[in-house]
């Protein structure tokens, strides 16, 4: 075989996901997103979720077929989401690839889904070469993980130890009375304010910390830090500079994250970082990126927004790079895997 | 229903059968009400290996929308939505409690289908004459009506009487061979209650230390 046309499903948090591809190749990115009806809720609600995977499931899988212009006989594998992410989501999507797999015939392959965040990028930018480092950032995962090789060797060497980088965008968003998802908000809202005008803690930056957690985030102190700052201009009846409070915020984000990005770099021996997540669609967290990875003398590699967010397309792109090395598929009884270690990439 | 129908069922455990022509070809229902996403497709498997079949003989698939905790319910239902779909075949939908209800080859006139809800609480349904009157409903097990009935709830109301014949888990086999007859409930799952989220209120002040507790 020389170049598998895998499908691809994701259904991990509020996206409902149908990617196909072949090989390396992007045919079909059809996303269904239920992000509207938590907006009330200010988050995702897993039953919500749940409840949208199920509605539209069959119409983002015609209409991903459409897009590619294949038939399901076509197919030379299906790959599914087998974890991490919220249980009664993940078991939708799984439960549909496993029949799916059934009716036409073809190996099934549970694949883990920050992996798929990286292979994603490959539809973009080609294979990729080994020893590269790898930034997640989303409103579920923060992690910094090295890729030996994408479907069989990738490790986890740091993480958040509290909220995700999205989660503590959600917060600061309702803080500022901005709406749910807080992410593209705050980036609008920084825009016009001062990075410098509020000096936010960075979290996990001080010596003793790069001692035990040089590669791990915290972004809990930091979405204490506004709040608080928040708290005492009101009370003392001055407005809130809502700008300048996204701003520096917005910086303090994207410093650490860039800062310890760069320093795995070069810890690792790598001159590639890739981004992937829904964060990664941030503008300040791309320019400060380019401007420290250029100093730095390291390659940035970062798929086309589209693409960062969760989707079926980084999921058969994995699938594909599976495939590719021949390593065998799931076992019949493959279940969701909650908390799926990023070390395990097929499962 | 004429043709080869699979029948799946994941409102309580995990069933899945085979009918020809109306008869029962083969059907299994397994044990315990966990492990949905796990147990649903290898059963399919089986059954259809057992009615000496293959999937592409299949000219319709019928699926139980519920009621049932969610999160399994979702899988049975995925499952014969996306089985239809690849194969080319209708889809019949029909409520698991009427499944039961079906089940009781003998039945009283007046009787009641009950299934576990979980959180203390029961589905269930009233049937008089073979129709369904009363339900599907989900309330505590002291609201169910008292007198004979069926299904794996029955045993959680003490008003409830166990009777003889009274089906006791929901059969895949009766399900694929009945669901033409059986009224159809709608696309949407026999949740019945809706998702557990509150709408975000007032922030909490971080400001004020709150008070420990020794
Ligand atoms: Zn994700």
């Amino acid at each position: 075989m020389s170049e598998p046309l895998i499908l691809g499903i994701e259904s991990s948090c509020d996206e409902t996901g149908v990617g196909i591809v072949r090989g390396t190749t992007l045919l079909a990115n059809e996303v269904a997103s239920s992000v509207e009806e938590h907006v009330r809720f200010g988050g995702v609600v897993p039953e919500v979720a749940s409840r949208a995977h199920l509605q539209a499931f069959v119409p983002t899988l015609r209409r991903a077929l459409a897009a590619a212009d294949v038939d399901l006989g076509d197919l030379d594998g299906i790959a599914v989401t087998a974890g991490p992410g919220l249980m009664g989501a993940l078991v939708v999507g799984i439960a549909a690839a496993k029949a799916l797999a059934a009716a036409t015939r073809t190996p099934l392959y549970g694949v883990n889904h920050l992996v798929g965040h990286v292979a994603v990028d490959v539809l973009e930018h080609g294979r990729l070469p080994g020893g590269s480092v790898a930034l997640l950032v989303s409103g579920g995962h923060t992690s910094l993980l090295r890729v030996g090789d994408i479907a069989t060797d990738v490790t986890e060497i740091g993480s958040t130890i509290d909220d995700a980088a999205g989660e503590a965008y959600d917060k600061v968003a309702r803080l500022l009375g901005l709406p749910y998802p807080g992410g593209p908000v705050i980036d609008r809202a920084a825009a016009d304010g001062d990075p410098s005008a509020i000096s936010f803690p960075r979290g996990l930056t001080g010596p003793r910390d790069r001692q035990r957690h040089r590669f791990d985030f915290s972004f809990s102190g930091l979405k204490t830090a506004v709040a608080r700052w928040v708290e005492t201009r009101e009370r003392d009846g001055l407005d809130v500079p809502v700008a300048d409070v996204a701003a520096s915020f917005q910086e303090a984000v994207c410093d650490v994250l860039t800062a310890k990005a760069v320093d795995a770099c070069a810890a690792v021996g790598s001159d590639r970082l890739l981004i992937g997540g829904g964060v990664a669609a941030n503008s300040r967290l791309r320019g400060l990126l380019e401007e420290r990875c250029a100093a730095a003398g390291i390659a940035l590699r970062r798929p086309r927004p589209g693409l960062c967010t969760d989707n079926g397309a980084m999921i058969a792109a994995l699938g594909a790079q599976v495939v590719e090395r021949g390593l065998p598929p799931s076992p019949a009884d493959l279940g969701a895997d909650s908390g799926l270690p990023v070390s395990r990439i097929l499962v | 229903m004429s043709g080869i129908v699979l029948g799946i069922d994941t409102a309580t455990s995990v069933s899945a059968g085979v009918a020809a022509a109306g008869r029962v070809l083969a059907t299994r229902t397994l044990e315990g009400d966990r492990n949905h996403v796990e147990q649903l497709q290898p059963t399919i498997d089986a059954v259809i290996a057992e009615a000496g079949i293959s999937l592409s003989d299949l000219t319709g698939v019928a699926v139980g929308m519920g009621p049932g905790p969610f999160t399994g319910l979702r899988v049975g239902i995925v499952t014969a939505q996306v089985l239809a779909e690849a194969l080319g075949v209708p889809l019949h939908r029909v409520c698991t409690l009427d499944v039961l209800a079906a089940q009781w080859e003998r039945p009283p006139a007046d009787f009641v289908v009950v299934t576990d809800a979980r959180r203390r609480e029961v589905y269930w349904a009233r049937y008089r004459d073979g129709e369904r009157v009363d339900g599907p409903n989900v309330t505590s097990p002291g609201l169910v009506p008292a007198g004979p009935g069926a299904g794996p709830g029955a045993g959680l109301c003490a008003q409830v009487e166990s009777s003889p014949g009274a089906p006791g888990a929901v059969s895949g086999g009766v399900l694929a061979a009945r669901a033409s007859e059986l009224p159809d409930p709608g696309a949407v799952p026999l949740y019945l209650r809706r998702p557990d989220a509150t709408v975000s209120t007032r922030r909490k002040s971080v400001l004020v230390v709150p008070g420990r507790r020794s």
